[in-house]
Protein backbone atom coordinates (compact mmCIF):
# COMPACT_ATOMS: atom_id res chain seq x y z
CA UNK A 1 0.00 0.00 0.00
CA UNK A 2 1.74 3.12 -1.22
CA UNK A 3 1.26 6.37 0.61
CA UNK A 4 -0.30 9.43 -0.92
CA UNK A 5 0.57 13.02 -0.25
CA UNK A 6 -2.76 14.79 0.16
CA UNK A 7 -1.18 18.23 0.15
CA UNK A 8 -1.27 18.83 -3.58
CA UNK A 9 -5.00 18.17 -3.65
CA UNK A 10 -5.20 20.58 -0.73
CA UNK A 11 -3.21 23.19 -2.63
CA UNK A 12 -5.57 22.95 -5.59
CA UNK A 13 -8.51 23.60 -3.26
CA UNK A 14 -6.83 26.57 -1.64
CA UNK A 15 -6.04 28.10 -5.03
CA UNK A 16 -9.37 27.28 -6.65
CA UNK A 17 -10.73 30.79 -6.26
CA UNK A 18 -7.63 32.55 -7.56
CA UNK A 19 -8.12 33.83 -11.10
CA UNK A 20 -4.49 34.06 -12.17
CA UNK A 21 -1.32 32.62 -10.67
CA UNK A 22 1.92 34.27 -11.76
CA UNK A 23 5.17 32.67 -10.58
CA UNK A 24 8.05 35.11 -10.91
CA UNK A 25 11.11 33.15 -11.96
CA UNK A 26 14.73 33.75 -12.78
CA UNK A 27 17.45 31.50 -14.06
CA UNK A 28 19.90 32.86 -11.51
CA UNK A 29 19.92 34.86 -8.31
CA UNK A 30 20.70 38.54 -8.09
CA UNK A 31 18.50 39.73 -10.94
CA UNK A 32 16.00 41.47 -8.69
CA UNK A 33 13.30 38.82 -8.96
CA UNK A 34 11.94 39.42 -5.46
CA UNK A 35 11.60 43.16 -5.94
CA UNK A 36 9.88 42.70 -9.28
CA UNK A 37 7.44 40.31 -7.60
CA UNK A 38 6.83 42.62 -4.65
CA UNK A 39 6.35 45.74 -6.79
CA UNK A 40 4.10 43.97 -9.28
CA UNK A 41 1.87 42.81 -6.40
CA UNK A 42 1.83 46.27 -4.77
CA UNK A 43 0.94 47.96 -8.05
CA UNK A 44 -1.80 45.50 -8.92
CA UNK A 45 -3.33 46.04 -5.47
CA UNK A 46 -3.19 49.80 -6.00
CA UNK A 47 -4.94 49.31 -9.30
CA UNK A 48 -7.84 47.84 -7.37
CA UNK A 49 -7.21 44.13 -7.86
CA UNK A 50 -7.42 41.56 -5.07
CA UNK A 51 -3.82 40.45 -4.84
CA UNK A 52 -1.80 37.87 -2.95
CA UNK A 53 1.97 37.57 -2.70
CA UNK A 54 3.53 34.25 -1.78
CA UNK A 55 7.22 33.89 -1.04
CA UNK A 56 8.13 30.32 -1.94
CA UNK A 57 11.87 30.85 -1.71
CA UNK A 58 11.74 28.76 1.45
CA UNK A 59 15.47 28.54 2.12
CA UNK A 60 16.04 32.28 1.92
CA UNK A 61 12.77 34.14 1.97
CA UNK A 62 13.25 37.87 1.51
CA UNK A 63 9.97 39.41 0.35
CA UNK A 64 9.11 40.19 3.98
CA UNK A 65 12.31 42.20 4.27
CA UNK A 66 11.40 44.28 1.22
CA UNK A 67 7.93 44.85 2.69
CA UNK A 68 9.21 45.62 6.19
CA UNK A 69 7.29 42.77 7.78
CA UNK A 70 8.57 41.49 11.13
CA UNK A 71 7.51 37.85 11.11
CA UNK A 72 7.61 37.68 14.90
CA UNK A 73 5.00 40.39 15.24
CA UNK A 74 2.73 39.82 12.28
CA UNK A 75 1.24 36.33 11.96
CA UNK A 76 -1.33 34.68 9.74
CA UNK A 77 -4.71 34.07 11.30
CA UNK A 78 -5.88 30.50 11.76
CA UNK A 79 -9.11 30.20 9.86
CA UNK A 80 -9.82 27.19 7.63
CA UNK A 81 -6.07 26.88 7.23
CA UNK A 82 -3.97 29.99 7.70
CA UNK A 83 -5.10 33.30 6.28
CA UNK A 84 -2.25 35.57 5.15
CA UNK A 85 -2.19 38.99 6.79
CA UNK A 86 -2.65 42.04 4.60
CA UNK A 87 0.39 44.22 3.97
CA UNK A 88 -0.11 47.41 1.96
CA UNK A 89 -3.26 45.96 0.45
CA UNK A 90 -1.63 42.64 -0.48
CA UNK A 91 -2.33 39.32 1.24
CA UNK A 92 1.14 38.16 2.09
CA UNK A 93 2.43 34.69 2.94
CA UNK A 94 5.96 33.56 3.66
CA UNK A 95 7.60 30.65 5.42
CA UNK A 96 9.44 33.29 7.47
CA UNK A 97 6.28 33.53 9.60
CA UNK A 98 7.37 30.17 10.99
CA UNK A 99 11.14 30.37 10.87
CA UNK A 100 11.44 33.92 12.22
CA UNK A 101 14.32 34.92 9.99
CA UNK A 102 16.55 32.26 11.44
CA UNK A 103 18.63 30.37 8.90
CA UNK A 104 16.61 27.53 7.43
CA UNK A 105 19.13 25.14 5.92
CA UNK A 106 16.72 22.92 4.03
CA UNK A 107 18.16 20.32 1.74
CA UNK A 108 16.81 17.86 -0.76
CA UNK A 109 13.30 16.74 -0.10
CA UNK A 110 12.83 19.16 2.78
CA UNK A 111 12.65 22.09 0.33
CA UNK A 112 9.88 20.39 -1.60
CA UNK A 113 8.07 19.43 1.61
CA UNK A 114 8.11 22.99 2.89
CA UNK A 115 6.75 24.30 -0.41
CA UNK A 116 3.96 21.71 -0.48
CA UNK A 117 3.06 22.40 3.14
CA UNK A 118 2.79 26.15 2.64
CA UNK A 119 0.63 25.65 -0.45
CA UNK A 120 -1.63 23.18 1.34
CA UNK A 121 -2.32 25.28 4.41
CA UNK A 122 -2.58 28.82 3.03
CA UNK A 123 -6.16 29.90 2.66
CA UNK A 124 -6.14 32.59 -0.07
CA UNK A 125 -9.87 32.95 -0.43
CA UNK A 126 -10.86 34.86 -3.53
CA UNK A 127 -8.14 36.63 -5.44
CA UNK A 128 -7.67 38.16 -8.87
CA UNK A 129 -3.94 37.67 -8.89
CA UNK A 130 -1.45 35.64 -6.90
CA UNK A 131 2.17 36.61 -7.46
CA UNK A 132 4.62 33.90 -6.39
CA UNK A 133 8.26 34.60 -5.68
CA UNK A 134 9.91 31.28 -6.52
CA UNK A 135 13.29 29.83 -5.57
CA UNK A 136 15.89 31.13 -8.05
CA UNK A 137 17.46 28.86 -10.62
CA UNK A 138 16.34 25.96 -12.73
CA UNK A 139 16.65 23.18 -10.18
CA UNK A 140 13.83 20.88 -9.18
CA UNK A 141 12.44 23.09 -6.45
CA UNK A 142 11.86 25.92 -8.91
CA UNK A 143 10.44 23.79 -11.71
CA UNK A 144 8.31 21.59 -9.41
CA UNK A 145 6.55 24.73 -8.25
CA UNK A 146 5.07 25.05 -11.72
CA UNK A 147 3.38 21.70 -11.31
CA UNK A 148 1.86 22.59 -7.97
CA UNK A 149 0.32 25.84 -9.16
CA UNK A 150 -2.81 25.73 -11.31
CA UNK A 151 -2.38 27.24 -14.80
CA UNK A 152 0.81 29.12 -13.98
CA UNK A 153 1.75 32.06 -16.18
CA UNK A 154 5.39 32.74 -15.61
CA UNK A 155 6.95 36.15 -15.37
CA UNK A 156 10.61 35.56 -16.17
CA UNK A 157 13.04 38.18 -14.91
CA UNK A 158 16.47 38.69 -16.47
CA UNK A 159 19.10 41.35 -16.65
CA UNK A 160 20.84 42.37 -19.88
CA UNK A 161 24.13 40.84 -18.70
CA UNK A 162 25.41 38.15 -20.98
CA UNK A 163 25.41 35.57 -18.19
CA UNK A 164 21.82 36.28 -17.25
CA UNK A 165 20.95 36.07 -20.91
CA UNK A 166 22.17 32.52 -21.28
CA UNK A 167 20.25 31.52 -18.17
CA UNK A 168 16.99 33.08 -19.20
CA UNK A 169 17.24 31.47 -22.63
CA UNK A 170 17.32 28.12 -20.88
CA UNK A 171 14.38 29.08 -18.68
CA UNK A 172 12.29 30.26 -21.62
CA UNK A 173 13.15 27.13 -23.58
CA UNK A 174 11.97 24.91 -20.71
CA UNK A 175 8.77 26.89 -20.34
CA UNK A 176 8.11 26.65 -24.06
CA UNK A 177 8.74 22.91 -23.95
CA UNK A 178 6.25 22.54 -21.09
CA UNK A 179 3.72 24.71 -22.83
CA UNK A 180 3.63 27.23 -19.98
CA UNK A 181 2.48 30.78 -20.78
CA UNK A 182 5.39 33.14 -20.27
CA UNK A 183 6.30 36.79 -20.04
CA UNK A 184 9.69 38.40 -19.94
CA UNK A 185 10.82 41.44 -18.01
CA UNK A 186 14.23 43.01 -18.33
CA UNK A 187 15.50 44.33 -15.02
CA UNK A 188 18.44 46.62 -14.22
CA UNK A 189 18.55 47.81 -17.79
CA UNK A 190 21.16 50.47 -18.43
CA UNK A 191 20.67 50.97 -22.15
CA UNK A 192 17.76 50.36 -24.45
CA UNK A 193 15.98 47.02 -24.13
CA UNK A 194 18.07 44.14 -25.43
CA UNK A 195 16.08 41.03 -24.62
CA UNK A 196 13.14 41.66 -26.92
CA UNK A 197 14.32 39.36 -29.65
CA UNK A 198 14.94 36.67 -27.08
CA UNK A 199 11.34 36.91 -25.96
CA UNK A 200 10.26 36.66 -29.55
CA UNK A 201 12.36 33.59 -30.20
CA UNK A 202 10.76 31.69 -27.32
CA UNK A 203 7.28 33.08 -27.88
CA UNK A 204 7.26 34.94 -24.59
CA UNK A 205 5.45 38.25 -24.27
CA UNK A 206 7.99 41.02 -23.60
CA UNK A 207 6.51 43.26 -20.94
CA UNK A 208 9.23 45.88 -20.86
CA UNK A 209 12.36 47.01 -19.10
CA UNK A 210 13.05 48.33 -15.65
CA UNK A 211 15.94 50.74 -15.46
CA UNK A 212 18.67 50.24 -12.91
CA UNK A 213 17.74 52.22 -9.81
CA UNK A 214 20.34 52.48 -7.03
CA UNK A 215 17.76 54.30 -4.91
CA UNK A 216 15.75 51.16 -4.36
CA UNK A 217 18.17 49.90 -1.71
CA UNK A 218 17.22 52.71 0.68
CA UNK A 219 13.54 52.06 0.14
CA UNK A 220 13.67 48.46 1.30
CA UNK A 221 11.45 47.82 4.29
CA UNK A 222 8.69 50.27 3.41
CA UNK A 223 6.02 49.65 0.75
CA UNK A 224 5.38 53.40 0.47
CA UNK A 225 9.04 54.20 -0.12
CA UNK A 226 9.36 51.32 -2.57
CA UNK A 227 6.41 52.61 -4.55
CA UNK A 228 8.07 56.02 -4.78
CA UNK A 229 11.22 54.72 -6.49
CA UNK A 230 12.18 54.94 -10.16
CA UNK A 231 12.05 51.17 -10.25
CA UNK A 232 8.43 51.29 -9.13
CA UNK A 233 7.59 53.74 -11.90
CA UNK A 234 8.92 51.34 -14.52
CA UNK A 235 7.30 48.37 -12.84
CA UNK A 236 3.92 50.09 -12.87
CA UNK A 237 3.86 49.92 -16.66
CA UNK A 238 4.77 46.27 -16.50
CA UNK A 239 2.06 45.50 -13.94
CA UNK A 240 -0.48 47.28 -16.14
CA UNK A 241 0.52 45.25 -19.19
CA UNK A 242 0.51 42.05 -17.18
CA UNK A 243 -3.04 42.62 -15.90
CA UNK A 244 -4.10 43.34 -19.44
CA UNK A 245 -2.51 40.11 -20.68
CA UNK A 246 -4.19 38.16 -17.90
CA UNK A 247 -7.53 39.70 -18.70
CA UNK A 248 -7.89 41.13 -15.20
CA UNK B 1 -8.21 26.27 12.11
CA UNK B 2 -5.14 24.83 10.49
CA UNK B 3 -6.10 21.13 10.85
CA UNK B 4 -9.08 21.85 8.67
CA UNK B 5 -6.83 22.50 5.67
CA UNK B 6 -5.19 19.09 6.03
CA UNK B 7 -8.55 17.38 6.57
CA UNK B 8 -9.94 18.97 3.42
CA UNK B 9 -6.87 17.83 1.50
CA UNK B 10 -7.39 14.23 2.65
CA UNK B 11 -11.07 14.35 1.74
CA UNK B 12 -10.23 15.72 -1.72
CA UNK B 13 -7.70 12.94 -2.28
CA UNK B 14 -10.12 10.20 -1.23
CA UNK B 15 -12.86 11.71 -3.39
CA UNK B 16 -10.47 11.68 -6.31
CA UNK B 17 -9.69 7.99 -5.82
CA UNK B 18 -13.38 7.11 -5.64
CA UNK B 19 -14.08 9.18 -8.73
CA UNK B 20 -11.41 7.23 -10.58
CA UNK B 21 -13.37 4.09 -9.80
CA UNK B 22 -11.28 2.60 -7.01
CA UNK B 23 -13.22 0.63 -4.46
CA UNK B 24 -11.50 1.39 -1.21
CA UNK B 25 -11.02 -1.25 1.41
CA UNK B 26 -8.99 0.72 3.89
CA UNK B 27 -7.96 4.31 4.45
CA UNK B 28 -5.03 4.91 6.76
CA UNK B 29 -4.30 8.40 7.98
CA UNK B 30 -0.78 8.78 9.34
CA UNK B 31 -0.32 11.60 11.80
CA UNK B 32 3.29 12.62 12.18
CA UNK B 33 4.46 13.41 15.69
CA UNK B 34 6.52 16.36 14.46
CA UNK B 35 3.55 18.28 13.08
CA UNK B 36 1.49 17.39 16.14
CA UNK B 37 -1.98 17.92 14.69
CA UNK B 38 -5.01 17.63 16.93
CA UNK B 39 -5.92 13.98 16.47
CA UNK B 40 -9.36 14.44 18.02
CA UNK B 41 -10.29 17.10 15.49
CA UNK B 42 -8.99 15.04 12.57
CA UNK B 43 -10.86 11.92 13.69
CA UNK B 44 -14.10 13.78 14.30
CA UNK B 45 -14.19 15.42 10.88
CA UNK B 46 -12.94 12.48 8.89
CA UNK B 47 -15.11 10.08 10.89
CA UNK B 48 -18.08 11.93 9.55
CA UNK B 49 -16.94 12.63 6.00
CA UNK B 50 -15.14 9.47 4.89
CA UNK B 51 -17.97 6.91 5.33
CA UNK B 52 -20.07 9.05 3.01
CA UNK B 53 -17.39 9.29 0.34
CA UNK B 54 -16.09 5.74 0.54
CA UNK B 55 -18.83 3.58 2.08
CA UNK B 56 -17.55 0.38 3.59
CA UNK B 57 -13.92 1.42 3.77
CA UNK B 58 -12.14 0.85 7.08
CA UNK B 59 -10.54 4.00 8.46
CA UNK B 60 -7.48 3.81 10.64
CA UNK B 61 -5.34 6.47 12.29
CA UNK B 62 -1.73 5.94 13.14
CA UNK B 63 0.58 8.23 14.97
CA UNK B 64 4.11 8.09 13.57
CA UNK B 65 6.94 8.98 15.93
CA UNK B 66 9.28 11.66 14.62
CA UNK B 67 12.76 10.37 13.81
CA UNK B 68 15.81 12.23 12.57
CA UNK B 69 19.09 11.04 11.06
CA UNK B 70 22.19 13.21 11.06
CA UNK B 71 24.01 13.41 7.74
CA UNK B 72 27.25 14.32 9.49
CA UNK B 73 27.62 11.90 12.42
CA UNK B 74 25.10 9.35 11.21
CA UNK B 75 23.25 9.09 14.50
CA UNK B 76 19.50 8.94 14.85
CA UNK B 77 17.27 10.50 17.42
CA UNK B 78 13.66 11.34 18.29
CA UNK B 79 11.84 14.41 19.55
CA UNK B 80 12.46 13.39 23.15
CA UNK B 81 16.16 14.14 22.61
CA UNK B 82 15.55 17.84 21.98
CA UNK B 83 13.84 20.58 23.93
CA UNK B 84 11.31 22.75 22.18
CA UNK B 85 9.49 25.68 23.71
CA UNK B 86 5.86 26.33 22.95
CA UNK B 87 6.41 28.98 20.27
CA UNK B 88 8.75 26.66 18.42
CA UNK B 89 6.29 23.78 18.63
CA UNK B 90 3.65 26.07 17.22
CA UNK B 91 5.84 27.08 14.26
CA UNK B 92 6.63 23.44 13.52
CA UNK B 93 2.94 22.61 13.78
CA UNK B 94 2.28 24.85 10.77
CA UNK B 95 5.35 24.02 8.70
CA UNK B 96 7.32 21.02 10.02
CA UNK B 97 10.44 22.13 8.09
CA UNK B 98 10.68 25.03 10.52
CA UNK B 99 12.39 22.42 12.71
CA UNK B 100 15.59 23.11 10.77
CA UNK B 101 15.60 26.67 12.07
CA UNK B 102 15.44 25.59 15.69
CA UNK B 103 16.91 22.12 16.14
CA UNK B 104 20.45 20.82 15.70
CA UNK B 105 21.74 17.29 15.94
CA UNK B 106 21.92 16.61 19.70
CA UNK B 107 25.16 14.63 19.22
CA UNK B 108 27.31 16.77 16.94
CA UNK B 109 25.42 20.06 16.62
CA UNK B 110 24.98 19.78 12.86
CA UNK B 111 21.94 21.17 11.10
CA UNK B 112 22.42 18.77 8.26
CA UNK B 113 19.99 15.99 9.10
CA UNK B 114 16.90 14.46 7.62
CA UNK B 115 13.48 13.73 8.98
CA UNK B 116 13.17 10.00 8.39
CA UNK B 117 9.66 9.59 9.75
CA UNK B 118 6.78 11.30 11.48
CA UNK B 119 7.02 14.55 9.57
CA UNK B 120 3.39 15.38 8.90
CA UNK B 121 0.06 14.07 7.74
CA UNK B 122 -0.07 11.50 4.98
CA UNK B 123 -2.50 9.05 3.62
CA UNK B 124 -2.52 5.46 2.41
CA UNK B 125 -5.33 3.84 0.48
CA UNK B 126 -5.92 0.13 -0.01
CA UNK B 127 -8.21 -0.92 -2.81
CA UNK B 128 -10.27 -4.11 -2.84
CA UNK B 129 -8.31 -7.00 -4.24
CA UNK B 130 -10.79 -7.81 -7.01
CA UNK B 131 -10.35 -4.27 -8.28
CA UNK B 132 -6.59 -4.55 -8.14
CA UNK B 133 -6.41 -7.71 -10.20
CA UNK B 134 -9.03 -6.44 -12.62
CA UNK B 135 -7.00 -3.28 -13.21
ZN1 LIG C 1 25.13 14.64 14.17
Amino acid sequence: MGSIDPRLAGARLMLSRVKAVVPVMSAKGGVGKTLVAVLTALHAARMGRRVGLLDLDVTSPSAHIALGVDPRRLQPEERDGVVPPEVAGVRFMTVAFYTWDKPTPLRGHAVDDAIREVLAVTNWGELDLLVVDTPPGLRDEALDTLEYLPGPRVLAVATPSRLARVGVERLLAILEEQGVDRYLVENMATGPGSLEELAERYKARYLGRIRYDPGVEDALGSPEKLLATEMARDTEQIARKLLEQLGL
Amino acid sequence: MHEWALIRAIIAEVEEAVKRGYELEEIVVYLGELQNVDRGVVETYLGEALPQIAPGARVRYETEPARFRCRVCGREWGLDAVELDEATREAIHFVPEAVYSFVRCPFCGSRDYEITSGRGVRLALAVKRSEETAG
